[in-house]
């Protein structure tokens, strides 16, 4: 019987062991600098409210940790759609002005490998800029930084939240760089191509509302979309 | 007794590297594509959604009616509107969302565009002619696939069907059709 029980305990110290051998692993989830900071071209840069209801609209299955916004927008339910969230938000520029709209679609990616720090999400942006014109963003996002640092202290936390100041660059492709892929659809960025990065900063996060103080950008590099230099 | 607890760990350990590395994480979930081929090549799919009961957002400028309830749409986007829906494939089925924009430009004219994401797939950006309007049916192109739809190009049509007039939950729908041609077939087929 005591070799049973030294058995049992034994594979409980090893899953344990794995688990924390996977979620600290140096070699993972740490991307460094974002290639678009060193560039010399200019950037425009939009920036949004992480929080869901700091959106126009967010939804999702209705059973995760960010909650639907409003509280009565349909939601994704059916199997194909229900690892999916959607958000409709307003951007800004350094100011805070809102200069445009976006609309989001963020799907958990099956090149998800916890195995290589890799927890992936296939997402597209669809940027509308009155008076400028429209942007599509291709990307996939590794959320491994931001699961490791921010929502797993949350839950392991007494308090079941976090708080501190976390930043991160979210995008990881599908550019050789690691940027996104970006397409002018209209106005002045019609037909162009670009590349560009998203990034997140956060300060406090509760396992029972999700992100309560998130914020987000996206930096466009401006080189093959506008000739002028009149970025927001 | 200590031995046993050592191959314990070690079990432990392999069992768990070789769990995570052999269950898939995220396992989509998939409705088959039902794509017919086009007259002049390539591929045509439809998608529809179904109005009312599809529609997830309806935000516009001033005294339009929005939805859902509570949604307020910023008086700095006067000039754009963005509705989104599910969308269904031709059997009924929710296989993605989509959204849909207009951008009323007095300089460059009106935008009307589409996005469709679908997540087992990849997505659709798609602009619309505004002016080509053929058999009731509003014409584009497609801008950018992802994934799946990466290297297609092609013609893309929106058309409203109308529905029950009695019925609240089936006023009609929004029928979405694309024709895609992959890219090296498309080259092949200009030479």
């Amino acid at each position: 019987m005591k070799y049973v029980l030294a058995l049992i305990v034994g594979v409980l110290v090893g899953v344990l062991a794995a688990f924390a051998l996977l979620v600290y692993n140096p070699l993972a989830g740490n991307r460094g600098l974002t290639p678009l900071a060193v560039s010399d071209q200019s950037l425009m840069q939009f920036n949004y409210s992480g929080v869901a209801a700091a959106s126009i609209a967010y939804t999702n299955d209705g059973e995760s940790t960010t909650k639907p916004h409003p509280a009565k927008v349909l939601q994704l339910w059916e199997a194909p759609v229900r690892r999916t969230d959607a958000m409709m938000t307003v951007l800004s520029d350094a100011r805070g002005r809102i200069v445009g709209l976006g609309i989001k679609y963020m799907s958990d990616s099956e090149k998800t490998n916890i195995v290589n720090g890799d927890a992936i999400v296939d997402s597209v942006w669809h940027i509308v800029v009155p008076g400028r014109g429209t942007l599509f963003v291709e990307q996939t996002e590794n959320h491994w930084g931001f699961l490791r640092d921010v929502v797993l202290p949350a839950h392991l936390s007494a308090a079941d939240s976090w708080k501190g100041n976390w930043s991160g660059d979210m995008t990881a492709g599908p550019g050789a760089l690691g940027t996104a892929r970006v397409i002018g659809g209209s106005g002045e960025f019609a037909q162009r191509t670009a590349e560009a990065v998203e990034s997140r900063t956060a300060k406090a996060y509760s396992t029972r509302q999700g992100a309560i103080s998130v914020e987000g950008r996206i930096m466009i590099e401006m080189q093959a979309l506008a000739a002028d230099n009149d970025a927001p | 007794m200590f031995k046993t607890f050592i191959f314990g760990i070690v079990l432990g350990v392999v069992g768990t590297i070789v769990a995570v590395l052999f269950v898939p994480v995220v396992d989509q979930a998939r409705e088959n594509s039902v794509v017919t081929v086009a007259t002049n090549g390539g591929s045509a799919e439809a998608f529809h959604i179904n109005i009312p009961t599809d529609r997830i957002v309806v935000g516009a400028p001033g005294d339009t009616p929005t939805l859902p309830p509570g949604l307020t749409w910023p008086d700095e986007l006067s000039t754009a509107s963005a509705d989104m829906y599910k969308l269904r494939n031709v059997h009924n089925a929710v296989i993605g969302v989509a959204s849909r924009v207009v951008l009323s430009d007095a300089e460059q004219g009106d935008v009307v565009e589409w996005v469709l994401h679908l997540p087992a797939r990849g997505s659709l950006y798609v602009g619309m002619d505004v002016d080509n309007v053929q058999d009731g049916a509003r014409l584009g192109t497609l801008h950018r696939g992802t994934r799946e739809f990466a290297k297609t190009q092609g013609a893309f049509s929106e058309r409203w069907v109308a529905g029950d007039s009695n019925d609240e939950l089936n006023r009609g729908k929004i029928e979405l059709v694309s024709r895609f041609m992959s890219v090296a077939e498309q080259t092949s087929a200009v030479q």
